[in-house]
């Protein structure tokens, strides 16, 4: 198997996945998934905010999920056709899938996973392989620890190389790379188009980072509530958007799914409680005022260059919105860092290197963020 | 010391502990992972014998295992004699009384897997079976050792169902529970003193053997939550 996938280069219709798939599907508000495209031997980007469908397309494609109607093919092999009522299990596909959560086999060590998947392979062929994917993913050094006992970017590594070891006909990479700074990323990426150069398979990653998406992009398909709103290069799509929603996904680092609960037309504002997936959490910002029904939901777009960061509490500023929320990640990209902020929802937030240096900011840090009432955009939400 | 009883109830405790692991881990996976509407009825069914008095329970048992019950009749034409005042019909009572105990910790350590790792492995061409011992398993072991201990204990310690169902025969039916509540009967109060003290000793071990491997955790967090 492994030899008819790495003859370099070779482009057919053998490995094409093309998939066309509807299903109904239940995050905050039902909605739908109705998509259908194909992607060539490369890797494809998905982009799109949180509960546009991404992870369960990807599920639909690895036999996880079952799509309510549509066809899912790589080349010749059919995974899935409810027409024809062909419905292949997940260990019938052949499809690698690198989890969100990575979900390593905490109980077992590295050398274990990665040759999780090559059971029915003879010892000698098992060594061979896995020391092959070890290798070219710099993890073989590992071998004997366990997925508690490493570090973060070693565990994508190993996720990542566990995937690729039974020489699948199709990857899917669900925000694999979400949680590692920037250094580490571009090495992984490197690591991975390698491969990818050697063996000539659709690869399907899904983001909801816009860095991601010129990184890594020969192409991106944009997903927004459950459809493809745009499908192009990273340039075509994200730097001369032809449709709105796209231009407002590109425009702005953090989106969030908001809901009206109070409008105060006296002040000219509104205060929006943030949402995400099904709960709403305690975080409200006040927001310019504009037509909405109290109840109504919109989405809230924040670039990451208009907040600010402080270590202490601010008091007496004109800004409305203070959110104390804790650094999970700091990443230089070229003179800006991009820190990543939870406070519940997670924020990007751009500064400089002079600012990091000065407050001494840190992963882990405790910091308020700062954002005015008119830095907050307000959108329709994708959702209805 | 009568260590007959000892030895009786020893091995009646092991039978059904080993006879509840066979049961016990298939139903205990269909409890955690079938997707049937109906499924808590079956539950409930199985949690009878926690909240039903050993008598109503060992009465049931003694009726069925009967030459009139259906059981009873169909060991009766198999064997020539009933299972009624017998060993073996002390084990079918004892499982059914112990049932609870063991398919509870292990239906429970499996629905506490990460769904996420089991998707992982079929996803990885791993066959069900290949994922219930590989996976879910070695992630349960809290719960196998808890299952395990219980039911050990628990029935060791049984009185109202062996009465019922087993009578009071010596080197047959005749456990230690028995052997202390008929000490007391006849005044013996000193021997009665010497057989629970031992019972209690030994469900005193037992049980903290299972919470003191339990707090070790066997290595990698309990629960088998992936780390990420």
């Amino acid at each position: 198997m492994g030899v008819a996938h790495s003859a370099a280069g070779a482009v057919s219709d053998a490995s094409v996945l093309s998939l066309e798939v509807t299903k109904h599907f239940d995050a905050g508000a039902a909605f739908r998934l109705d998509v259908a495209f194909s992607a060539t031997p490369g890797i494809a980007i998905l982009f799109g905010p949180s509960g546009a469908g991404k992870t369960t397309l990807l599920d639909c494609v690895a036999g996880l999920a079952r799509p309510d109607s549509g066809r899912i093919a790589v080349g010749e092999a059919t995974l899935f056709d409810r027409a024809r009522s062909i419905d292949l299990r997940p260990q019938q596909r052949r499809v690698g899938y690198v989890f969100q959560e990575l979900a390593l086999f905490p109980h077992l060590s590295v050398q274990a996973n990665v040759g999780y998947g090559l059971d029915g392979v003879s010892r000698v062929e098992r060594e061979r392989r896995c020391g092959e994917v070890l290798e070219s993913f710099r993890i073989a050094h590992l071998l004997s620890r366990k997925p508690g006992e490493i570090s973060g970017g070693e565990r994508q590594r190993v996720a990542l190389a566990r995937a690729l070891v039974t020489d699948p006909c199709v990857l899917l990479l669900d925000e694999p790379l979400a949680a590692l700074d920037a250094a580490i990323k571009s090495q992984i990426v490197d690591d991975l188009r390698g491969w990818n150069a050697l063996h000539r398979i659709p690869i399907l990653y899904v983001t909801h980072s816009r860095e991601e998406v010129f990184a890594l992009g020969e192409r991106v398909i944009v997903l927004d509530a459950g459809l493809v709103i745009a499908d192009g290069t990273p340039h075509e799509v994200m730097t001369a958007p032809r449709q709105e929603t796209v231009a407002q996904l590109a425009g702005f680092e953090n989106v969030l799914e908001a809901a009206v609960i109070a409008a105060h037309e006296d002040r000219g504002t509104m205060t929006c409680r943030i949402v995400t997936g099904k709960s709403a959490i305690g975080l409200e910002l006040e927001t310019p005022l504009v037509r909405a029904e109290v109840g109504s939901k919109l989405r809230v777009g924040i670039r990451a260059g208009d907040i600010l960061l402080a270590i202490v509490e601010p008091r007496g500023l004109s800004a409305r919105n203070l959110i104390p929320g804790k650094i999970v990640s700091l990443a230089q990209r070229d003179v800006i860092v991009v820190a990543r902020v939870e406070c519940g929802v997670e924020f990007e937030v751009h500064l400089t290197l002079a600012a990091r240096d000065s407050l001494r900011l840190g992963v882990g840090s405790e910091v308020w963020l700062v954002v005015k009432t008119h830095s907050c955009h307000l959108m329709a939400s994708g959702r209805d | 010391m009568d260590w007959q009883t000892f030895t009786l109830t020893l091995r009646l405790a092991v039978l059904v502990a080993g006879v509840l692991v066979l049961i016990g881990l298939p139903l205990a996976y269909w409890i955690a992972f079938s997707p049937w509407r109906w499924k808590f009825l079956v539950e409930a069914v199985v949690a009878l014998p926690i909240v039903l008095p050993p008598t109503v329970l060992g009465f049931y048992v003694l009726v069925a295992l009967g030459p009139r019950g259906p059981l009873g009749r169909w060991w009766l034409s198999l064997t020539g004699h009933t299972l009624a005042f017998t060993f073996t019909g002390l084990v079918v009572g004892s499982i059914i009384y112990s049932l609870p105990f063991a398919v509870q910790p292990f239906a429970a350590s499996f629905a506490g897997v990460d769904r996420r790792l089991l998707a992982a492995s079929a996803t990885l061409g791993a066959s069900r079976w290949r994922t219930f011992f590989g996976v879910i398993l070695p992630l349960s072991a809290h719960g196998l050792v808890t299952g395990v201990a219980l039911s050990l204990a628990h029935t060791m310690g049984e009185f109202g169902v062996v009465l019922m169902v087993g009578g009071n025969i010596p080197g047959v039916t005749r456990t230690v529970s028995i052997d202390i509540y008929d000490k007391v009967q006849a005044v013996d109060y000193a021997g009665a003193n010497q057989t629970a003290l031992v019972l209690l000793l030994i469900s005193f071990f037992v049980l903290a053997l299972v919470y003191g491997l339990n707090r070790r955790g066997f290595g990698f967090g309990g629960a088998g939550k992936a780390k990420s």
